[in-house]
């Protein structure tokens, strides 16, 4: 069983690393869930695997850890949200941008060339 | 002995975010009035706990009185106070400016945002539990983006994804470290952590020097050090000046996370970790130092000028972090102060440029701006701050820092004197650009409203630069005091009473 929850969350890293490398929002968005589920998966594997056993000291012979099952809902909810601002961000900059590349070379790349120069910059 | 006044810096922000959220929607001057008031009892919070944890030594406030380390604890230290006053300062400036400038009014909820802002960073000076600092980080974080994006266009935006993208992974790398930490130790305590670490199994000190390793990792995110710095100048360049001002203590929460772990938990005693934070913190230090002095010479518009002073005067203070020694730590502290203060100055008169030019390019030809005489002596007096020119106290902060490295000087002393002549350089040119080259017409500005609390701000903030100056001595010693503190662990642990029963 080790080594099944330990390849799953290697592999769950390596996507979620490759599709983050693809410098567009949504396989952007898409590689951090991957990458928030793989960490979700060790930081319940950090409190050692049990099966069958409740997280109560006292009850049976072996207890599992109920530390790391508090720890991932705080992650869970923390990555949800995160995930969710992200996404709305990225449909920000989607609509604002027209293309959901994420490279910033320079501040007035997007402006068109036939504004004038005053309105290239993002001005307050 | 401060009780639930320990609490209050992380409460009353969250407080008066969540009324201002839900009752004072759409109402800008209640809001204004609430937020300064809420900031100004922030500061008198901030400097009741510095007094008391300079005369007490290291309290804990057990939430919900749970024991340690089973439940979650802040501890009061000196550094943590230290660290609250220069966040309530440094806010109470930045609110003053917004108001002054009007970049509050110009989204909805920048107060609120930034009452949460106070919050995370807060409760990550305070607390005392290595997961609860993940939560914190995350409540500054979010809130920090939504303040990134405030006003709203294009470019600001899509900084603001790389910006939120960068900072997911970090979070996600501390999650991973966190959990190998409590995977070897079963606590995540910071107390507990220290008490035990010592005696960990030989067969798991290479798990936690993997664990050190990530947390340096998102703590070098959070602090902008080489070569994880790349999210700094689009983020800070593209923030509203007033933001990029508050996001100067954000940094120093990477380099408040580092001292914090790297003196209490892995101190450079430690036989399992021994000096492997410094050995990374050192030339990462000293790459970024260089890169930031570099940066300034080669940024186009004065935001992002603003931006690599910054990761510049941060690559300093994590060359004094790195040294791991309690003189070194008092230099490191000294230098935080100062670089947060001018950093933030920096990019107000940076705002107070850019909101005066139509050009955002400093080569550009732009008419001359209004009020040129005043900004152009700010401006001067951030540059002078920054490069570490004296009078001011970026000169005693590299001297001390110069000082502290006397063994290395061969390596240390070149970069930090070629950099610093490097940003001064930088700033000359901007400065000459700006303010003295020929006008592309010679039609008058339009005079623009006037700003006196802005104003106000800025000065408030050379104010201070300038006590720090002449206060170098006392500030220095009571700073030297509170690192011996932090090389004591004696008194932290026992504030957390491990192990024994209420």
């Amino acid at each position: 069983m080790e080594a099944l929850v330990a390849s799953l969350i290697g592999v769950l890293t390596a996507v979620g690393i490759y599709l983050m490398l693809r410098r567009r929002s949504f396989p952007l968005i898409l590689g951090l869930t991957f990458l928030s589920y793989a960490v979700n998966l060790f930081l319940f594997a950090s409190g050692r695997l049990t099966v069958n056993a409740a997280p109560i000291i006292g009850t049976a012979d072996s207890y599992a850890d109920p530390l790391p099952q508090a720890l991932v809902l705080t992650a869970i909810v923390i990555s949800f949200g995160m995930t969710a601002v992200l996404m709305i961000m990225a449909i920000g900059g989607h609509l604002e941008a027209g293309h959901d590349r994420l490279t910033l070379d320079h501040p007035d790349e997007d402006a068109p060339q036939d504004q004038p120069d005053d309105q290239k910059w993002d001005q307050p | 002995m401060m009780g639930h006044w320990i609490i209050a810096p992380v409460v009353l922000p969250a407080l008066v975010a969540g009324v201002m959220v839900v009752a004072m929607r759409g109402d800008l001057i209640l809001q204004r009035v609430t937020s300064v008031a809420a900031i100004l009892a922030l500061n008198a919070i901030a400097v009741a706990l510095l007094w008391a944890a300079t005369v007490n030594g290291p309290e804990a406030y057990f939430l919900g009185d749970w024991p340690a380390p089973f439940g979650i604890v802040l501890v009061l230290d000196r550094l943590s106070a230290l660290m609250l006053v220069l966040l309530s300062g440094l806010a109470l400036a930045v609110v003053l400016y917004a108001i002054g400038s009007g970049w509050d009014g110009k989204g909805a909820h920048f107060h609120a945002l930034l009452q949460f802002l106070l919050m995370g960073i807060a409760g990550a000076f305070l607390t005392g539990d290595a997961f609860n600092l993940f939560v914190f980080f995350e409540v500054l974080l979010i809130a920090s983006y939504g303040l990134m994006v405030h006003g709203g266009g294009g470019a600001r935006t899509r900084a603001g994804i790389q910006y939120v993208a960068f900072n997911l992974v970090g979070s996600s790398l501390f999650l991973f470290a966190l959990a190998l930490v409590y995977g070897v130790t079963g606590t995540l305590n910071m107390a507990d952590l220290a008490a035990k670490l010592p005696d960990l199994p030989a067969g798991d000190v290479a798990l936690l020097r993997v664990a050190v390793v990530m947390l340096i990792a998102v703590f070098a995110i959070k602090g902008a050090l080489v070569p994880l710095q790349f999210w700094l100048p689009g983020t800070y360049a593209n923030a509203p000046g007033v933001v990029a001002a508050m996001f100067a203590v954000m940094t120093k929460v990477g380099a408040y996370a580092t001292l914090r772990f790297g003196t209490l938990v892995f101190p450079p005693d430690l036989l399992a970790t021994g000096d492997l934070v410094a050995s990374l913190i050192l030339p990462a230090a000293l790459v970024t130092l260089a890169l930031g002095a570099v940066g300034t010479l080669g940024a186009t518009t004065l935001p992002r000028l603003a931006a690599f002073a910054g990761i510049s005067s941060m690559g300093t203070a994590f060359l004094a972090v790195a040294a791991f020694t309690p003189e070194t730590t008092a230099v490191a502290l000294y230098y935080i102060l100062h670089s947060t203060l001018a950093t933030a100055l920096l990019f107000l008169v940076a705002d107070l440029v850019s909101r005066r030019r139509s050009q955002a390019l400093m080569d550009a030809a732009s008419p001359p701006i209004a009020d040129a005489g005043l900004i152009g002596a700010l401006f001067l007096a951030s540059a002078v701050a920054m490069a570490g020119l004296p009078p001011l106290s970026g000169f005693i902060g590299k001297l001390l820092v110069l000082d502290t490295f006397r063994d290395q000087a061969a390596l240390v002393w070149p970069v930090v004197l070629v950099a610093s002549f490097l940003m001064l350089v930088g700033f000359a040119r901007a400065g000459s650009r700006l303010f003295w080259s020929p006008t592309a017409s010679q039609s008058e500005p339009a005079p623009p409203e006037p700003e006196p609390l802005a104003f106000c701000a800025a000065f408030g903030l050379l104010a201070t630069l300038i006590a720090l100056t002449l206060l170098a001595g006392p500030v220095t010693d009571w700073l030297s005091a509170t690192s011996a503190q932090l090389y004591v662990g004696q008194d932290y642990i026992a504030a957390n009473r491990l192990g024994q029963e209420e």
